[in-house]
């Protein structure tokens, strides 16, 4: 009976997997990278309210955030209510103005996300809002946690 | 001399797991970074008024004065409210079903004002600010199922506009007397 060799090529059918885990640590790196948002030390206590009615902020790279709470002193202490910008402390209130403002230039459908500790008093609140209006920054949004 | 022979053995690590520990370790921290989400009351700011300009005048009957102290205590239009009852009394104004003299002409210019003192802590504010937006959600909610049979959220973006505008909100935020 005549038998008839299948042909087979000469090289190996298996796909090399040695370089999977480069790629899938690639991969995973990428993730580590591109999910680590932006955090600011909070120099203010920030505990937030709860609200029932409240609503998402889509895009979150128009927001700029506004801490407003008592400041937190070495030895676990608290002192008085104090605004915090970015990575500062601003103690002039008017200067809250000129920050914002150039801002708003960056990116004029900035929204600001007012992050304010629950038990600071409205006074403060008013004058950084009062400082927003001059700084034509009327887009704001009061940061609360949901109800349930 | 005898000679040792034996078969050297490669002196390879199995390497095939490292993929799945590689997996592991991805799906772990896609499951754990958790993109949070912001979320809050939404609200747009008056433009500044000059000091020579009057506020622009506002029928008495049109305007609901919610004065909140920093007790928590709440007085609307001269009338201590307790909590759970200003939603409704925001409702009854707004809409005005019996054409009282003393509540809103229209829903349209129905304006709701909210005033603190300075002392009155952040909880409290939101809290007020939260019981009058959800005021205007339910009415909206209402008439949006009134004329489009469904709930408010899941209108188009016209239909939206218009029930917008048939309870348009009109939150005004006083400030504070200054001592």
């Amino acid at each position: 009976m005549a038998h008839f060799k299948k042909k087979q090529a000469g090289t190996k059918q298996e796909v090399p997997t040695s370089a999977m885990p480069d790629v899938v640590f690639m991969l995973l790196f990428f993730f580590m990278v591109t999910t680590v948002l932006r955090e600011v030390t909070l120099k203010v206590r920030v505990d937030l309210t709860k609200a029932t009615n409240i609503e998402k902020i889509e895009e979150k790279r128009l927001v700029s955030y506004i801490y407003i709470g008592p400041e937190r002193l070495p030895g676990n202490k608290l002192g008085n209510d104090k605004v915090q910008i970015d990575d500062s402390i601003q103690d002039d209130i008017n200067a809250i103005r000129t920050i914002m403002y150039d801002k708003l230039i960056e990116e004029p459908r900035m929204i600001v996300s007012l992050r304010v500790d629950k038990d600071s008093e409205f006074g403060l609140l008013t004058d950084v809002q009062e400082e927003l209006k001059q700084a034509q920054t009327f887009k704001v949004n009061y940061s609360t946690k949901s109800e349930n | 001399m005898l000679l040792k022979k034996r078969k050297r053995e490669g002196a390879e690590i199995n390497g095939s797991s490292m993929a799945d520990i590689a997996f592991l370790l991805l799906i772990f921290f896609l499951v754990t970074t958790t993109i949070n989400v912001d979320t809050g009351i939404g609200m747009v700011l008056p433009p500044p008024l000059n000091p020579e300009d009057q506020p622009p005048p506002i029928r008495e009957r049109n305007l609901m004065k919610i004065v909140v102290n920093e007790n928590g205590l709440v007085l609307m239009d001269e009338e201590l409210t307790p909590m759970e009852q200003v939603q409704e009394k925001i409702i009854e104004f707004i809409k005005n079903p019996e054409n009282l003299e003393t509540l809103s002409v229209s829903p349209q210019a129905a304006i709701v004002s909210i005033k603190t003192v300075r002392q009155t802590p952040y909880s409290i504010y939101i809290d007020m600010l939260d019981e009058v937006i959800g005021a205007y959600a339910i009415l909206r909610n209402e008439a949006a199922l009134a004329n489009y049979g469904v709930e408010y959220s899941r209108l188009s973006k016209e239909n939206r506009d218009i029930v917008e505008d048939i309870y348009p909100k009109k939150i005004s935020i006083a400030e504070p007397d200054k001592e």
